[in-house]
């Protein structure tokens, strides 16, 4: 039995749907993120898990006991709000407390919990202090302490990294995973960052206009998208208009217009005649010497329209025979390379048939 | 819209100060500081004109004599000086003046104090209720304040007249919190407004029930709008004169009474002016132990 069961959950407001025929399950001890662009449906759910707002049908059941009619304050599930929302007028120590209190524990529990908690983040020296003299990612910790001071059975994170700056956010993101396992919690975060949810989840939901698109592990989600949003949203992704030849048998033919044939792995959906769109990632597009003779499935001839150098890589864009630009990945760290392609330079580019995948309209 | 915070800041007028600059963290240019002279000196001409000289004026006149007709002795008589602790020594040889004292502080108490009780629920439902009456609801509010405050007051004496509670206490109690009400109500209300609601959610997720949110949440970052709605209750009440004389009974009288008194019926000007710098004094002194009390503390866990 799940942890938490979402089952069947739609929410209104007014004409639109925020959350509509929403299923999920999410294990004990799991990191389980919800992605997708604002407005997707993320934030209802949360609010909906957490006891600030209720279904309009279907139910939230919390080891198996249904949550409906529990009011915020009564369920083992603390949020780590966006804005961190620290009692401005608490220190450190009152603010991570607050909790325990709530909860009627003796203060000598309280004393050492708190020391531990605060250990546990690193903020002990700040015990005494305000809210507003700390820093942006000491308020975080401070946020996070308070929410798992009291251990409860799920832990929410509402976008809880959108405040903080580049290096900061990095830092942070490794310290909730080191965290999250360390004390075992179950973590539902909310994000629209697709690294983030890439980087710390065990499994990431993918939503989009209330619905949730895809469900799996980063690297399923990323490598196997089941269609045209789930592929777009997350990371950069080659999309060529396609429409199947032949759908049996242990290769999928499909063909692109003014193209040829490009041979994929067979998928369920796939019937002949049918069109779609077949998506590869850039860094699966291998580029070589138009002349060279070249073993794999897929190769077509191209022009490398420009490059962009990103330090650890260079992205090319290459125009094919149809007019289709695709992008390609060069790790800078490729022996034998000397320079940059040319602009105008004839160039193969080829993949094999694993690399990518059919996604049908 | 008004913001209130701003109206409610004339609590304190006189003190300006331009700190915008110093916000942005860069030194400010002589332009700028050329431009915050010519900002501030109209008004702090006007303070120091019509505030500050009369007050030093009242300073000596109470040091001074009654003259023959009323009005003041010149400080100087004959090359002597005729200043004197006279009117001090009145004020502090008669327990009759400490008593109306006294009682003023009682009555601008219990006003402050019932002001509060009605004011934060209301202030509370307006700030926290939908938007969109919220204009409606702050406008209801401050429209007794378009009528004449005398006419408001003759039409308390109608209304308690023929209720036989006109001339007693209670009338005077019941025209202090009527007038001043409003005072308390907006800077409640602009206070408890700019509550961020995440607070009280983040207190609900945390385990904290609707009581204790108010206790713990609310309460406690309401009180500068609670301190400056009494300050702005509690002050003018203290030397609120018209309301005693008209719905108050001969015992009812306050200090702003005893005050106007001095100048008006008894032209006992020196005496008038003791009083008023020893009110001034009383309520300076209230107010620094005010600020002390509420002064930030580090908190202990």
């Amino acid at each position: 039995m799940a942890l938490l069961e979402i089952r069947k959950v739609s929410r209104r407001f007014g004409n639109l749907k925020a959350l509509d025929d929403v299923s999920l399950s999410i294990e004990a001890g799991e990191f389980f993120t919800l992605l997708g662009p604002s407005g997707c449906g993320k934030t209802t759910l949360l609010r909906l898990i957490a006891g600030f707002d209720e279904p309009d049908s279907g139910e939230v059941l919390l080891d198996a006991q249904p949550l409906a009619g529990i009011p915020a304050e009564k369920r083992p599930v603390h949020t780590v709000f966006q804005s961190y929302a620290l009692f401005p007028h608490m220190t450190v120590a009152q603010n991570v407390a607050f909790p325990l209190q709530m909860a009627g524990k003796h203060p000598e529990e309280i004393g050492r919990r708190l020391g531990e908690v605060l250990e546990m983040v690193h903020l002990a020296d700040k015990a005494q202090q305000f809210p507003n003299e700390l820093s942006g990612g000491q308020k975080q910790r401070v946020a996070l302490a308070r929410a798992l001071i009291n251990k409860p059975r799920l832990l929410l994170l509402d976008e809880p990294l959108a405040a903080l700056d580049a290096k900061l956010r990095e830092q942070i993101t490794s310290e909730l995973i080191a965290l999250q396992r360390d004390v075992g919690i179950t973590f539902v975060f909310v994000t629209h960052s697709q690294q983030e949810a890439l980087a710390v989840s065990h499994r990431v939901a993918v939503m989009n206009g209330g619905r949730v698109e895809q469900v799996g592990a980063p690297e399923q989600i990323y490598g196997f998208p089941r269609n045209r949003f789930v592929a777009d949203f997350i990371g950069t992704i080659n999309l060529l208009p396609v429409e199947v030849r032949v759908a049996g048998g242990d290769a999928l033919r499909l063909v692109a217009n003014g193209l040829g044939e490009i041979v994929s792995t067979p998928v369920a959906e796939a019937s002949t005649g049918q069109r779609g769109a077949y998506a590869v990632r850039p860094e699966r597009v291998r580029i070589f010497s138009a002349g060279d003779v070249c073993e794999l499935d897929n190769h077509f001839q191209g022009t490398v329209n420009e490059h962009l150098y990103l330090g650890d890589v260079t992205v090319y864009k290459i125009a094919l025979d149809n007019g289709a630009v695709l992008e390609a990945l060069l790790a800078n760290s490729t022996s034998g390379r000397t320079g940059f392609l040319e602009r105008g330079a004839v160039v193969g580019v080829g993949w094999h048939r694993s690399a990518g995948v059919y996604l049908r309209d | 819209m008004v913001r209130w915070s701003e109206w409610a800041g004339t609590v304190a007028p006189g003190f300006i100060c331009v700190t915008e600059s110093r916000q942005a963290g860069r030194s400010p240019g002589p332009g700028e500081n050329l431009q915050k002279w010519l900002v501030s000196l109209p008004p702090t001409l006007f303070l120091l004109a019509f505030l500050v000289a009369p007050a030093l004026l009242m300073v000596v006149a109470s040091f001074q004599q009654v003259g023959d007709f009323g009005g003041l002795l010149p400080v100087l008589e004959n090359g002597q000086s005729t200043l004197s602790l006279e009117a001090y020594r009145f004020f502090f040889g008669d327990w009759i003046y400490a008593e109306i004292f006294l009682r003023s502080f009682l009555v601008a108490t219990a006003t402050t104090l019932l002001c509060l009780l009605l004011a934060y629920p209301l202030a509370l439902l307006i700030a926290t209720g939908g938007k969109r009456h919220r204009d409606l609801l702050v406008l209801l509010v401050i429209l007794p304040l378009a009528s004449n405050f005398l006419i408001r007051i003759y039409a308390w004496m109608i209304v308690l007249g023929p209720a036989e509670l006109l001339y007693t206490p209670f009338a005077v109690i019941v025209g202090m919190v009527y007038v001043h009400l409003p005072f308390m109500i907006l800077p409640l209300y602009t206070n408890l407004e700019s509550h961020d609601p995440a607070l009280l959610e983040a207190a609900q997720d945390l385990g904290a029930g609707a009581w204790t949110r108010f206790w713990r949440i609310t309460l406690p970052l309401s009180l500068p709008g609670v301190w400056s709605g009494s300050a702005l209750v509690f002050i003018p009440v203290l030397g609120m004169f018209a309301i005693p004389e008209l719905l108050g009974g001969t015992r009812d009288i306050l200090i702003g009474n005893l005050i106007k008194e001095q100048f008006l019926d008894n032209r006992d000007w020196p005496l008038g002016s003791t009083l008023s710098i020893l009110l001034t004094a009383a309520v300076l002194l209230l107010a620094w132990l005010a600020a002390w009390a509420g002064r930030p503390r580090r908190g202990r866990a």
